[in-house]
């Protein structure tokens, strides 16, 4: 008998260590409470963490330096972490009641975070909040609150490679459709593809975009993926595969479609300004020059922005440390800081015009933001867009429409789930 | 387990229980019992806090709608029944349509790692243990090797072997081949197989139908070119870690069983057939289960070298799991995919146990 009553008074003691364990999570909204009350008297120093991915060393420096120059300014200091795999660990931040106070923030957990609740819409207490470029804004309101700064901008382009292109005798670059296929076919060889793209959504929408179609409504409540013209556009670029003239990067062994215009398997590519760094650094030799994308039939010019965002938590232990150190980010200086140690183009327009005036030959990135659409971002639709990718991957072989159905499908199913 | 267990050693006479409970605390068996308890305290809260809680947290996850912010015990976070299961089983759709793939690259990836695995250990441990083969320290190393490498160096290693240009396309090529575009090729290998006996669109009766959200013709695709790679990498990384079960086992069977078979004429395989390999049944009981459970739950190779990719053919169970939970912060769904895989594993090895027992049942008769 006694020795039940051992286990039971055991069982009791592991239960209230659990208990305990579990619910200091929840105490964590009651401190911050009370922290931010104080520091309307007395200036909050308490430490700062800075969570984010980093491109490489370069970017890692940047960043910590940025973050000793505002502990000098400001006498915070500032804990910088490299992640290896930011979004699982701000998730496991936000589980365990202590998310870093600032972090990298990509559109698509925007959402997923925004849609919770646990952001704070710092922008409005910031003057800086009207000087982005607007897709880079549109990217980050959530319910029409600008909630997060964001930090750079990318834009796709279309890359030459120019000794490819003077090989082939061709003048102008590819202005619309017609002439990008027509080039595209005088730029193909046996062993070498004309144009090469990123077999993704985000390699592939803003053609959707070029032909007058969308990829949701403007409120973010209706897949709009199924139109006639985005059925036109991805029939064209199946067109080009069929005739053998674009490949993806996995027909030609590579990663993605800047390798492969790299290595010269491909004469052009459309793609991202991050490709700037891959070629300087893997592929000092080749020639190339960035052209704004070609237009669509009816004259439509659209690509794709990327972007990340300061996030900043609601309930942290120092709200208005962490938002002056957005502050201090997100100047044009930091910016263009930033840009000239590890290549990013400036999120805010004063800082663009810097960027365009010292890095020329990248101008086109900054001017086709002025029609660009962000890359497509549903909370919750990672998976559903990783299934789109895996069709549009077939699609030599696939049926536009059919695939454009089901990705409609899964994602309004994503849409409707959400809400 | 039963096997094991009854080679540990000689077990307690059933009564013992029933005379030591109505023992108080102040006889010595009394006190006994209660020091036995104070000692084992420290690991019994341990397994509570790090085994029984998780788990029974990640229950109450799997039937609720917590979204991953702050504690799931907390006030805001409501019990949802059995949704998260409900949109995996029964609801068509892109999850059950997922689960259903991953089920199935799972399933091939079992089917082909398990056995191979086994029977590669079982040779290379026959072979390691030859009183007469020379350096055997050396290989017994080299073949345990892959085992004591992390998985991480092991996995980049493979991309390298499986890519393109790699040593494996290298080889195919030096024989007149053409390799595949391994860790990119989502096709089957069935269907591979299928096409080039000219079957290449499905037949009505498999396409129209299915289970889980994925018709029967996909169902038979067999792993994928690139699943192909991952099952190569399990086999080589795991196979040197069984060879060490099986060792110890081979060295314990009595040599002068051996020795009398040989003297009643019995040739190797006859040896092998009738002495070795039942003697091993424990050892191979294990390594079975150990293999069946580690590759139900195969998550970093995963999560290393394909990320599920390509077109979702190297997802697997507990991979789709983690990126339920931490991608689409569908928490409630993700613990309830880990549910589902808990009870396959389960049911699983519950089958594989009746079978062996039964054998032995059988042949003890």
């Amino acid at each position: 008998m006694r020795s039940k009553i051992a286990i039971a008074a055991l069982a009791a003691a592991g239960l209230a260590v659990l208990s305990t364990a579990c619910s200091s999570g929840n105490g964590f909204g009651s401190s911050s409470a009370s922290s931010t009350a104080a520091a309307a008297a007395t200036p909050n120093k308490s430490a700062l963490t800075l969570m984010f991915g980093s491109s490489g060393t370069a970017e890692t420096a940047a960043v910590q330096q940025a973050a000793k120059a505002f502990t000098k300014q400001s006498g915070i200091p500032v804990q910088v972490i490299a992640a290896s795999n930011l979004t699982q660990q701000v998730a496991q931040g936000f589980s365990g009641g202590t998310p870093p106070n600032v972090f990298y923030l990509d559109p698509l957990t925007f959402q997923s975070y925004a849609k919770d609740g646990v952001l704070d819409a710092y922008p409005s207490s910031l003057p800086n909040a009207s000087g982005f470029a607007s897709a880079l804004t549109q990217a980050f309101t959530y319910k029409s609150s600008f909630t997060c700064e964001p930090k750079d901008a990318s834009t796709l382009a279309l890359y030459i490679n120019t000794t490819d292109w003077q090989q082939a005798g061709l003048g102008a670059p590819p202005a619309n459709w017609s002439q990008l296929e027509a080039d595209a076919k005088k730029l193909t060889t046996g062993g070498r593809a004309g144009l090469t793209i990123d077999q993704t959504h985000s390699g592939i929408d803003e053609f959707f975009y070029q032909n007058g179609g969308t990829v949701t409504n403007a409120a973010g409540t209706k897949v709009d993926l199924d139109s006639a013209q985005n059925v036109a556009a991805l029939t064209f670029l199946k067109g080009m595969l069929n005739q053998g003239i674009m490949k993806f990067p996995s027909q030609m062994g590579a990663g993605f479609s800047g390798q492969a215009f790299g290595e010269n398997k491909a004469a052009m590519d459309i793609i991202g300004n991050w490709e700037n760094g891959e070629l300087e650094s893997d592929y000092p030799n080749v020639k190339f020059k960035v052209y704004p994308l070609p237009a669509g039939p009816s004259g439509t010019h659209a690509t794709l922005s990327f972007t990340n965002c300061w996030g900043v938590p609601k309930q942290q232990n120092n709200l208005t440390g962490a938002i002056d150190f957005v502050k201090f980010l997100t100047t044009s200086q930091q910016e263009m800081t930033f840009s000239k140690a590890f290549g990013v183009i400036p999120s805010l327009t004063t800082a663009q015009a810097q960027y365009e005036t010292t890095y020329p030959q990248y101008a086109t990135f900054v001017q086709e933001l002025a029609y660009a659409h962000p890359d497509i971002a549903i909370a919750g639709a990672t998976q559903a867009l990783s299934a789109f990718d895996s069709a549009l991957q077939q699609l030599a072989s696939g049926n536009p429409a059919s695939i454009l159905g089901t990705a409609q499908q899964n994602l309004q199913a994503v849409i409707n789930q959400g809400s | 387990m039963t096997v094991l267990v009854r080679r540990d050693g000689p077990r307690n006479p059933p009564a013992a229980g029933r005379i030591r409970a109505r023992r108080p605390l102040f006889t010595a068996r009394g006190r006994e019992a209660a020091a036995g308890w104070l000692m084992s305290a420290p690991v019994i809260v341990l397994l509570l806090v790090f085994l029984v809680a998780p788990i029974a947290m990640a229950a109450w996850v799997s039937v609720s709608d917590w979204n991953g912010i702050g504690s799931p015990f907390a006030s805001g976070v409501h019990a949802v029944g059995g949704q998260n299961y409900k949109a995996l089983l029964t609801q068509p759709g892109l999850p059950q349509q997922q689960l259903g793939e991953s089920l199935r690259n799972n399933l091939y990836y079992v089917i082909i790692v398990v056995p191979v695995q086994t029977a590669l250990a079982l040779g290379l441990a026959l072979i390691v243990s030859r009183k007469r083969l020379a350096g055997r320290g050396f290989f017994r190393t080299a073949y345990y090797f892959p085992s004591m490498t992390s998985s991480v160096a092991v996995s980049i290693l493979f991309l390298y072997i499986f890519g393109t240009a790699g040593v494996m396309n290298a080889i195919i090529g030096d024989l007149g081949g053409q390799g595949p575009n391994w860790l990119d090729d989502p096709n089957g290998v069935l269907h591979i197989i299928l096409s080039g006996l000219g079957v290449t669109t499905a037949p009505g009766a498999l396409a129209n139908h299915g289970f889980l959200g994925v018709s029967w013709w996909d169902w038979l695709a067999g792993p994928s070119v690139a699943m192909i790679a991952i099952i190569a990498l399990a086999i080589w990384t795991t196979a040197g870690t069984f060879m060490l079960i099986f060792l110890p086992a081979i060295y314990a069977i009595p040599s002068d069983i051996t020795e009398a078979a040989l003297m009643d004429g019995a040739n190797a395989w006859q040896r092998f057939r009738r002495i070795t390999l039942p003697m091993l049944r424990p050892a191979l009981f294990l390594v079975l289960t150990l293999g069946l459970i580690g590759t139900w739950q195969v998550f970093d190779q995963i999560y290393l070298m394909s990320q599920g990719n390509p077109a979702g053919t190297t997802l697997t169970p507990a991979f789709l799991s983690y990126l339920t939970s931490f991608s689409d912060q569908q928490w409630g769904q993700g613990a309830a995919i880990a549910f589902i895989l808990f009870a396959i594993i389960v049911v699983l090895t519950i089958a594989q146990r009746l079978i062996i027992s039964e054998r032995r049942a059988g042949r003890a008769s």
